[in-house]
């Protein structure tokens, strides 16, 4: 029998990264404040005591420094973990992220292929303004080599972060900090993975499919219960993989729907909704009944004061499923 | 400013305790990579000029510091490449076939012709990838020391870089981080004088650039880097201090980029013919060629006889070199992921299904 206990998404990724740990004996993890203090929401708790400060520990504070550091780990044969505090705070690696890590297999011919995951908590609803409120996935969706994958539960957060860890790509891994410590769910306290380059049906439905990832899913959930009760019958997707796109999963259900609501926290401009509905309307054309409609982050900066005007709701995602719904 | 440590003597000559720096087999050797990488340099921007290669960057006039310094490592110690330094590959033994398929990106190029010329990455003979994004392999040099230390191998990491591309953020986090966790690395810092067109005196008001390790911990020191039994001496003592568990070093090593930057670059817009000759009269070549000729173990008849060897030699790998194919079309779209995404495959889908109803050739590439 599988032992299952209640966690929440910290916990989770903590148990996640244990086991790795005690599995893989190069696995290495480095990043500001990660060591004895365990991480400032508490991830990487109790690691560095129990594997050694050579294999978990702080570095001076330089994300640049830190994600150049463990590409040449990951040369040297280790397998490093990387934890960037704020996913607001990635961007001085950006270079070392997008030109290095995302390049290096390809521009080696494949001779080399440094592995490392990079998780960093995104998005808003921490009343965190600007500076911890991000959500960067686009940036890193858009540059060919890089795996963008979030989670939106406990369950899912330990096996995609192991899923991560065990595929041969880096992966921009963002943990939607949100919900964080809101949700509790069973998981399985053994190693297992789930596929990081699929997206999930959550639920089946027939007139709508809503697409959405990370900190949104759950919103998205209590929306469509209550639209249901309505007598809409809705179809969920979560993402999982940000980059590359499954857009099998998406066209097969927009195909029985024709209808597609896209929900993301991130500015509209640019973002992972357009994207997804370029792919769409190539494949779907003659299937669709409906414009399809995005639901997003306004174009621009994240707010303090104002953070629940911004925040994606449940509230929202009923408004404009409804919208689409009701287009004929 | 005190000279640099130098060894060598404008005659040629070195005081007597530094005949040990190398053995005479070891000096003919150094001088004969050294040499071969002007001919090879020369051949091959001429080569450029008459468009038969895409680009071209010479290591013209820094061969000691690079050829010398790659000469202080194990075969295993992998070398984080800044893009100037050919001699560092000739003295690791890549085979002189593979380096030329790089520069033509044909189909036998390790890297799949994907990355411009000069950009190397031969992993059999750990040499990590060159990318254009100056400073950006130092904190790798950095990381891979970590794992060595930490997997016990045994191995130093080298990174070389040149002086404008220190005041990069990479370098300072590179030198930072190594000194943090005091793992065996030596960066080396090419100092040719000249960014492009930029002079070192725009880089930084510092009197010295081996200063710069001060604030990190690490220790830094000059040398006359048209010496090659000096930047040896130098580079020797850091390896051995890496080696032993004492930690990461920098070298400054001071030369003068006798070439222009690249083969798109003209220094006659930022520099003076005067300055050029004068740095041509200390040529490090002639100056090491002189110490081999005080020793007994060169003359100028093998410097002709040499030269007339490396010229035939080089013309027969770019013969065979450039009679290559390209690389297949799948080399595009294969190897950004381990396995191509479908999102990918589309694309490439696409892409062969155009080529296949318009008709369109891809002749020429």
């Amino acid at each position: 029998m599988v032992a299952i206990q209640e966690m929440n998404m910290i916990q989770a990724l903590n148990n996640a990264l244990d086991l790795y740990f005690s599995r893989e004996e190069s696995a290495v993890l480095l990043g500001e404040d990660v060591g004895r203090f365990g991480g400032v929401f508490r991830v990487t708790e109790g690691l560095q005591e129990k594997y050694g400060i050579d294999r978990v520990f702080d570095t001076p504070l330089a994300e640049a420094g830190i994600v150049g550091m463990a590409i040449g780990m990951a040369l040297g044969d280790l397998k490093p973990i990387v934890e960037i505090q704020f996913a607001d705070f990635v961007f001085p690696a950006f270079d070392q992220i997008v030109s290095e890590l995302a390049k290096y297999r390809y521009r080696s011919g494949g001779q080399y292929a440094p592995k490392v995951v990079i998780r960093m908590p995104y998005g808003g609803g921490i009343r965190g303004g600007h500076y911890h409120s991000q959500s960067p996935e686009a940036y890193f969706a858009h540059t060919p080599g890089l795996r963008v994958v979030v989670p939106s539960g406990p369950f899912e957060a330990k096996g995609l972060l192991l899923g991560s860890l065990n595929c041969p790509d880096p992966v921009i891994f963002l943990e939607p900090k949100r919900i964080y410590r809101a949700i509790k769910a069973k998981v399985p306290v053994e190693f297992y993975t789930l596929p990081i380059d699929k997206a999930n049906v959550l639920h089946e439905g027939e007139d709508l499919t809503v697409i959405g990832f990370g900190s949104v899913i759950p919103m998205i959930s209590d929306a469509v219960t209550e639209l249901e009760n309505e007598g809409y019958s809705i179809e969920i997707i979560d993402l999982v993989s940000v980059a590359p796109l499954d857009m099998e999963t998406i066209v097969h259900s927009v195909k029985k729907t024709g209808r597609v609501l896209i929900v993301h926290e991130a500015p509209r401009a640019g973002g992972i909704a357009g994207e997804i509905i370029a792919e769409i309307q190539e494949e779907c054309f003659a299937h669709l009944q409906a414009p399809l409609q995005r639901l997003t982050g306004f174009d621009t900066p994240f707010p303090y004061s104002l953070e629940k005007d911004y925040m994606i709701s449940a509230d929202k995602i009923k408004y404009y499923a409804r919208k689409v719904m009701q287009y004929q | 400013m005190p000279r640099p440590f130098a060894i060598i003597n404008e005659d040629g000559s070195c005081a007597p305790e530094y005949l040990s720096v190398v053995s005479d087999s070891e000096l003919r050797y150094l001088i004969e990579i050294a040499l071969y990488n002007r001919v090879f340099d020369q051949r091959m921007i001429l080569l450029q000029r008459q468009g038969r290669l895409g680009f071209y960057l010479t290591s013209t006039g820094e061969e000691s510091t690079i050829v010398g310094s790659a000469f202080c490592l194990k075969s295993n110690d992998p070398i984080f490449l800044s893009y100037r330094e050919l001699g560092a590959l000739l003295i690791r033994g890549v085979p002189k076939e593979l380096i030329m398929d790089q520069l033509f990106g044909n189909e036998d190029d390790r890297s799949k012709g994907r990355q411009m010329p000069v950009h190397y990455a031969f992993k059999e003979f750990d040499i990590p990838s060159i990318s254009s994004p100056v400073a950006t392999q130092l904190p790798h040099a950095c990381g891979f020391a970590y794992a060595a230390k930490q997997k016990k191998t045994g191995q130093i990491a080298l990174g070389y870089t040149g002086e404008g591309s220190i005041s990069e953020g990479d370098f300072h986090m590179a030198l930072n981080f190594s000194g943090a966790f005091k793992v065996p690395a030596v960066f080396l810092i090419r100092n040719n004088g000249y960014a492009i067109s930029t002079p070192e005196s725009v880089q930084t008001a510092a009197e010295t650039l081996a200063s710069r390790g001060i604030g990190y911990g690490v220790p830094g020191v000059q040398v006359d880097g048209n010496d090659i039994l000096a930047v040896i001496k130098i580079v020797r003592e850091a390896v051995d201090r890496a080696r032993n568990g004492m930690g990461p070093s920098l070298i400054e090593s001071l030369t003068y980029r006798l070439g222009a930057h690249s083969s798109s670059d003209d220094p006659s817009g930022y520099r003076t013919k005067e300055e050029e000759a004068a740095w041509a009269q200390q040529d490090n070549i002639k100056r090491l060629q002189k110490h081999g000729i005080w020793r007994g173990v060169w003359s100028e008849a093998i410097a002709e006889e040499k030269i007339r060897e490396y010229e035939e030699e080089i013309s027969g790998l770019i013969k065979k070199a450039e009679a290559k194919p390209m690389p297949q079309l799948d080399t595009l779209f294969d190897g950004v992921y381990q396995s191509i995404s479908p999102i990918l495959q589309k694309q490439k889908d696409e892409y062969k299904r155009f080529l296949y109803e318009s008709k369109s050739s891809r002749k020429g590439h």
